[in-house]
């Protein structure tokens, strides 16, 4: 690991100071950014530890009946929130489905949406990568590439984001509070992460030293509570990335779905809001047939970046499985295995 | 550059000098304060052979930086035992053969004990399963590791929980 110079600002305004300059990084825990390093995929010359900033580790609930999620929350602290789970259920499940316990409980909201693609060639500094070395060139396009992305990928960078967590998020609406050397300004998550295009190396909105403070979600977004869910096929049972995810929230009024939310992932170098799957949902009575259709919406523009073809009708298939069990209503409990489709979801119904 | 750090290490607080920011907690347990219980297995955050419990919670020594945390709380294999007494969770690990070869066996003590304090997973073997794949053992001992966690938890009880480690 290269060495760098550590500093440990005492509020944001000095944090963003120091992080402004050419080469530094944010550290929170350090989970994916620690093990990046050891690798020697990222090499900063400075690392600012946000870690320690007060007032960045707290769930609060908004006067307008949102929720403001500090940037330094844990990952397990927000899915084990009584309160937050209970009304953001699809949440909490993508959470409990990611990394494990250990990585949860160090693990941070902020450093979640900032995490690095798990493509095998931009771990690996001997492959030539776009993302780490602008114009080197894609070893995943001709490489193994059966995990890698169907949606909004470019001849130059096939890569996938990893988060969970972002899934639910980008369905519910959520936005990020940015703060920089100019002042704060709030983006939609659907717009805060960049599709590759031309430059694979740029993968979010954040300009050099601008630092997440913190994710809101609206009010609205705790509407579909009792039908909300989040899928997550994987390779193994747990502790492993996603294949392939969705989300899917309903509001469903005397049995016609009133609204409807849809995003996937696994599938993209973002959070895929599956908008054109939505209003199909909309205005319809819950059944396997109109489950078919938005997903076959959601999937219109996807093509296979290399040998991962079967991705598409897998996508297509938990969509399918992610509106079933969502208008099935939420569950109770978490079901022991989050966001499995193998778990055997039993017991009664939240909001039922 | 260096700078001196002050810790909480099973009970005894030490101040240990860090000359390289790039040091983990796993090598500041393991070569400053010869706690070697603690083992490095991956070293990236994947075989949970590191696990260690922070300020209350279970992490991965190896993914944190110990110029970050001055201060902490830290419990390691080494301090859970009363004297020749085992802690439950080792006990259960002896009865119920939850190792093989031992390498992984500190961190799967580790991890159980923070598993039993987070109290997600009642005495269902699925939960605790899923609630311990954050540690890998390649002698397959998952069965009696298993075992292990659910008599252990149980013998806890829930009102004993906050006060395993």
């Amino acid at each position: 690991m290269k060495t760098f110079d550590y500093v440990r600002p005492a509020n944001v305004r000095d944090a963003v100071a120091a992080a402004s300059a050419p080469g530094a990084a944010y550290l929170a825990a350090g989970t994916n950014l620690l093990d990046l390093m050891k690798g020697g995929i990222v090499g900063p010359n400075r690392l600012v530890d946000i870690s320690h900033l007060p007032g960045l580790d707290r769930i609060e609930d908004l006067a307008d009946g949102g929720v403001r999620i500090g940037a330094l929350v844990r990952n397990a602290d927000l899915a084990h929130d009584r309160n937050f789970a209970r009304r953001f259920p699809a949440i909490a499940e993508a959470l409990l489905s990611g990394a494990s316990a250990q990585l949860r409980n160090a693990a941070t909201v902020g450093g979640n949406l900032l995490q690095r693609t798990r493509c095998a060639y931009f771990y690996d500094p001997d492959s030539a990568c776009n993302k780490r070395d602008p114009g080197a060139g894609c070893d995943a396009r001709g490489g193994d590439n059966r995990l890698h992305a169907i949606l909004g990928w470019s001849e130059r960078c096939i890569a996938t984001n990893p988060s969970d967590f972002c899934v639910p998020l980008v369905a519910l609406d959520a936005v990020v509070e940015i703060e920089g050397s100019t002042g704060r300004r709030v983006v939609a998550l659907e717009s805060f992460h960049l599709l590759p295009k031309d430059a694979p190396e740029r993968e979010s909105v954040l300009e050099p030293g601008e630092m997440i403070v913190a994710v809101r979600l609206p009010a609205a977004a705790a509407k579909f509570a009792a039908h909300a869910r989040y899928l997550k096929v994987r390779e193994r049972t747990s502790y492993a990335f996603a294949v392939v995810s969705a989300a899917a929230a309903l509001r469903i009024d005397n049995g016609v779905i009133a609204e409807a939310r849809l995003a996937l992932g696994g599938v993209a170098m973002k959070p895929w809001r599956a908008r054109a799957a939505e209003p199909v949902l909309a205005g319809q009575r819950a059944d396997a047939a109109l489950f078919r259709r938005a997903a076959e919406a959601a999937l219109a523009d996807a093509k296979p970046s290399g040998d991962n073809g079967f991705k598409i009708e897998l996508a297509r298939r938990i969509v399918v499985r992610a509106l079933t069990l969502a208008a099935a209503g939420t569950p109770e409990r978490m079901p022991a295995l989050p966001a499995s489709p193998f778990a055997v979801v039993s017991g009664a119904l939240t909001h039922a | 550059m260096s700078t001196s750090t002050t810790m909480t290490v099973n009970g005894v607080k030490r101040t240990i000098a860090i000359d390289d920011p790039r040091m983990t907690l796993l090598d500041l347990l393991r070569e400053r304060l010869d706690l070697t219980g603690t083992k490095k297995g991956c070293d990236r955050g994947q075989c949970g052979a590191c696990t260690i419990i922070l300020d209350g919670r279970r992490i991965n020594s190896c993914l944190a930086l110990a110029i970050s945390h001055d201060g902490a709380d830290i419990v390691t294999i080494e301090g859970v035992a009363r004297g020749d007494r085992l802690h439950p969770v080792q006990a259960a690990f002896l009865a119920h053969d939850g190792l093989q070869c031992g390498f992984c066996t500190p961190g799967q003590i580790m991890s159980a004990i923070g598993l039993i304090k987070e109290a997600q997973t009642d005495n269902d073997p699925e939960r605790v399963r899923e609630a311990m794949s954050g540690n890998l053992c390649r002698c397959g001992a998952y069965q009696g590791i298993t075992e292990a966690v659910l008599e252990a938890q149980k013998s806890l009880g829930i009102a004993d929980r906050r006060e395993v480690a």
